[in-house]
């Protein structure tokens, strides 16, 4: 068995060849293409980064949340109805979905806001689009009494109204954004504008492997505890490393999360699962990395779908936390290197795997995670009998009712 | 030589300093940038920063951003941008000939259309260098070195949050003049500039050569005066543009009469005194 990138038991390992290098980079992508006044803020958290990870008592407090707080590890699951359903390798659920606030977020909004407390921040800020982020930030910030706003597209505010009023509740101001299409990235754009002038008091905790370095690093790095966990669970419960291990990509936090300590296993196939929304048309899904090309959004050098100016398109996916047209450059160059292979699942299929594993399991998946269920399914039944597949679960479909509901036409009131 | 290093030179033996409009290219549209570009010299501008809209300006406020999506919503292209100023170069009278005009563009609009192919474009056009507000001085080695081939100014920024030892650095690393960034934050007119702007400029001023120009947030005949004892020029955006909102639904000679009033007043303030 091939050596894994990082030791599966520090948070704190994450020297790979796959970077990133001095400059943020993992290969040609990645970076800090930001204004000067982010600058000093990024080379500033760079700095306080790399300090709280070699300090053993941050770590350890860190793991102590993860633990007592969140509820880590999450459960590896044997979905055996779903491999039936499928029809060929056994399905494996990392239940993410489990943890405290119903989703993967919190593992980074955690170490996030831990850093910056460390670093003397009075307030921390955050853009969502399905409110999952938004959702952790607001959590940790009321945990260690840090002033809290989240920024979210009027449109997502719409179909996740649950998520709206959950954050409000925990002391969070929502700022909604009329700008552009409404969503994830007019969020980001604003969260950008605000930290522009807040940075010397403000600690823009971003939700996703993407952004100026050192983001993708950092939350990348607090992710993989997911695959961290998953590794170690499947050679207890199976003996062995799986076959495959799938999981859905918008920004791809969850996906980099699962994916990074499998990456040195050369027998692992990895499968991201992207929005392919209503078909192939520009502005119909949100396949960066299927249908884009390399370019530059909030800060980064990565796959983007943009117009022959540059200019960033609108995107459409059913799920809220998809629905971006930029990826994070780790994705990229693991896309590039061939190391990751990312697939397309159509809003259709998304809500048809949520309806499954609801009917199969009595689990009912978030819509993002339902893409990376549904590219399961397939990938499961093109593996066949005797093989080990892992697909990550990265959050739960309680805040999906109401919009799932209206697409089926039995709108909850 | 270059028309910017021209104008620099000019006003240093004359004593002046410039003044610098900013104006979102296309809003409402490109024929009222063809007509405003003229006006905004005869009313005293020296300088004209074109801004290209794109579609997520980071760095912009509310005002910018707005115009940039007016302008992006009527279809506007680079290539149509390019095409309008290369008009005005040959078109123009002799001082829209000489004012020097850069681009204000997002590194992901260079980065598409290529850097080779931007930068080719831009100076058959007639712009004399460009601003990439999203591409700091670690990104932006190649770009400097290939403007540079084409006579073009990389102009970079310095801002508040820049430590001194970077911002010289960032000074080594620039052409044509240094945009000082007046404030922490986003473009946008603000009733009052940080205290310590002047003193910052000015020790600013001990370390390099180059003109020094100060934008973001000036927006006031007063604040111009003001920053023209330390400041070698001074940007004006957000105030402008912000007069181009309901641009569409007036007519085209009202709009750019009033922006050259604008301009003109500002002028005024600069003009030598005694």
């Amino acid at each position: 068995m091939p050596p894994a990138p990082s030791s599966p038991e520090s948070p704190t390992s994450r020297a790979t060849a796959s970077g990133p290098d001095a400059l943020g980079r993992f290969g040609a992508f990645g970076g800090r293409f930001v204004p000067e006044t982010l600058m000093d803020a990024l080379n500033q958290l760079s700095a306080a980064y790399d300090e709280a990870m070699a300090d053993p008592e941050f770590v350890r407090e860190l793991e102590y949340y993860w633990r007592d707080y969140v509820g880590r590890p999450s459960p590896l699951y044997k979905a055996e109805r779903l491999s039936k359903y499928a029809g060929g390798a056994d399905i494996y659920l990392k239940r993410e979905d489990l943890n405290h606030t119903g989703a993967h977020k919190i593992n980074n909004a955690i170490g996030q806001v831990m850093i910056a407390r460390r670093m003397g921040k009075t307030r921390v800020i955050a853009e969502t689009g399905a409110g999952q982020h938004g959702v952790a930030t607001a959590t940790a910030c009321a945990l260690f009494g840090i002033s809290c706003t989240v920024y979210m597209g009027e449109e997502d505010i719409r179909r996740q109204k649950l998520n709206v009023f959950n954050m409000r509740t925990m002391g969070a101001t929502v700022v909604p954004v009329g700008s552009g299409s409404k969503t994830l990235r007019d969020a980001t754009n604003e969260a950008f504008r605000d930290w522009m002038g807040s940075s010397k008091e403000t600690h823009y905790t971003i939700g996703s492997v993407v952004g100026p370095h050192p983001f993708p690093m950092i939350v990348r790095d607090f992710q993989s505890v997911i695959g961290r966990e998953a590794r170690a669970q499947v050679l207890e419960k199976v003996g062995r490393l799986p076959d495959a291990v799938v999981a859905c990509v918008g920004g791809g936090s969850n996906a980099a999360g699962i994916f990074y300590p499998f990456v040195g296993d050369a027998s692992v196939e990895l499968v991201g699962a992207e929005a392919g929304g209503r078909g192939g048309k520009a502005g119909d899904h949100a396949s960066s990395l299927t249908q884009g090309k390399p370019g530059v959004l909030h800060g980064s050098f990565s796959y983007v779908l943009q117009d022959e100016d540059g200019q960033t398109q609108d995107v459409h996916s059913i799920s809220a936390g998809l629905d971006y047209p930029g990826v994070g450059p780790e994705h990229a160059y693991w896309k590039d290197s061939g190391r990751v292979r990312y697939e397309s699942v159509t809003d259709a299929e998304a809500l048809d795997a949520y309806g499954v594993a609801a009917r199969n399991e009595g689990i009912l998946p978030a819509l993002e995670s339902s893409h990376a269920i549904a590219q399961a399914f397939k990938e499961a039944k093109r593996l066949g009998p005797g093989k080990v597949l892992i697909a990550c679960l990265s959050g739960r479909g309680d805040k999906d009712a109401f919009e799932v509901a209206r697409l089926r036409g039995e709108p909850i009131h | 030589m270059n028309r910017i290093d021209a104008l620099f030179a000019r006003l240093k033996s004359e004593g002046r300093r410039a003044l610098m409009p900013f104006l979102t290219a296309g809003d409402p549209d490109l024929a009222t940038t063809a007509a405003l570009i003229p006006e905004l010299v005869r009313r005293g501008a020296d300088l004209l920063e074109i801004g290209v809209p794109y579609s997520d300006p980071v760095a912009d406020g509310p005002v910018i951003a707005a115009s940039y999506h007016r302008a992006l919503t009527q279809g506007i292209r680079v290539a149509h941008i390019f095409q309008t100023l290369r008009t005005l170069r040959a078109e123009g009278d002799a001082a829209v000939r000489e004012t020097p005009l850069i681009s204000m563009v997002s590194f992901s609009i260079v980065n598409k259309m290529g850097v080779d192919r931007y930068l080719n474009d831009a100076a058959t056009a007639g712009l004399d260098g460009l601003i990439v507000p999203d591409l700091p001085v670690e990104e932006s080695a190649k770009l400097q070195e290939k403007a540079t081939l084409r006579d073009l100014k990389l102009i970079q920024l310095i801002t508040p949050t820049t430590p001194r030892a970077r911002a010289v650095e960032i000074a080594r690393l620039t052409t044509g003049f240094i945009y000082y960034v007046s404030v922490a934050g986003i473009t946008g007119e603000r009733k009052a500039l940080p205290e310590d702007l002047k003193a910052n400029v000015a020790w600013l001023r001990t370390q390099t050569d180059l003109p020094i120009c100060i934008g973001f947030g000036i927006s006031s005949p007063d604040q111009v005066q003001e920053l023209a004892e330390v400041a070698d020029g001074l940007i004006v955006g957000s105030a402008l543009v912000r007069r181009l909102a309901d641009a569409a639904n007036r007519p085209k000679g009202d709009v750019v009469k009033e922006v050259g009033d604008f301009i003109g007043e500002l002028s005024g303030a600069l003009a030598p005194k005694g």
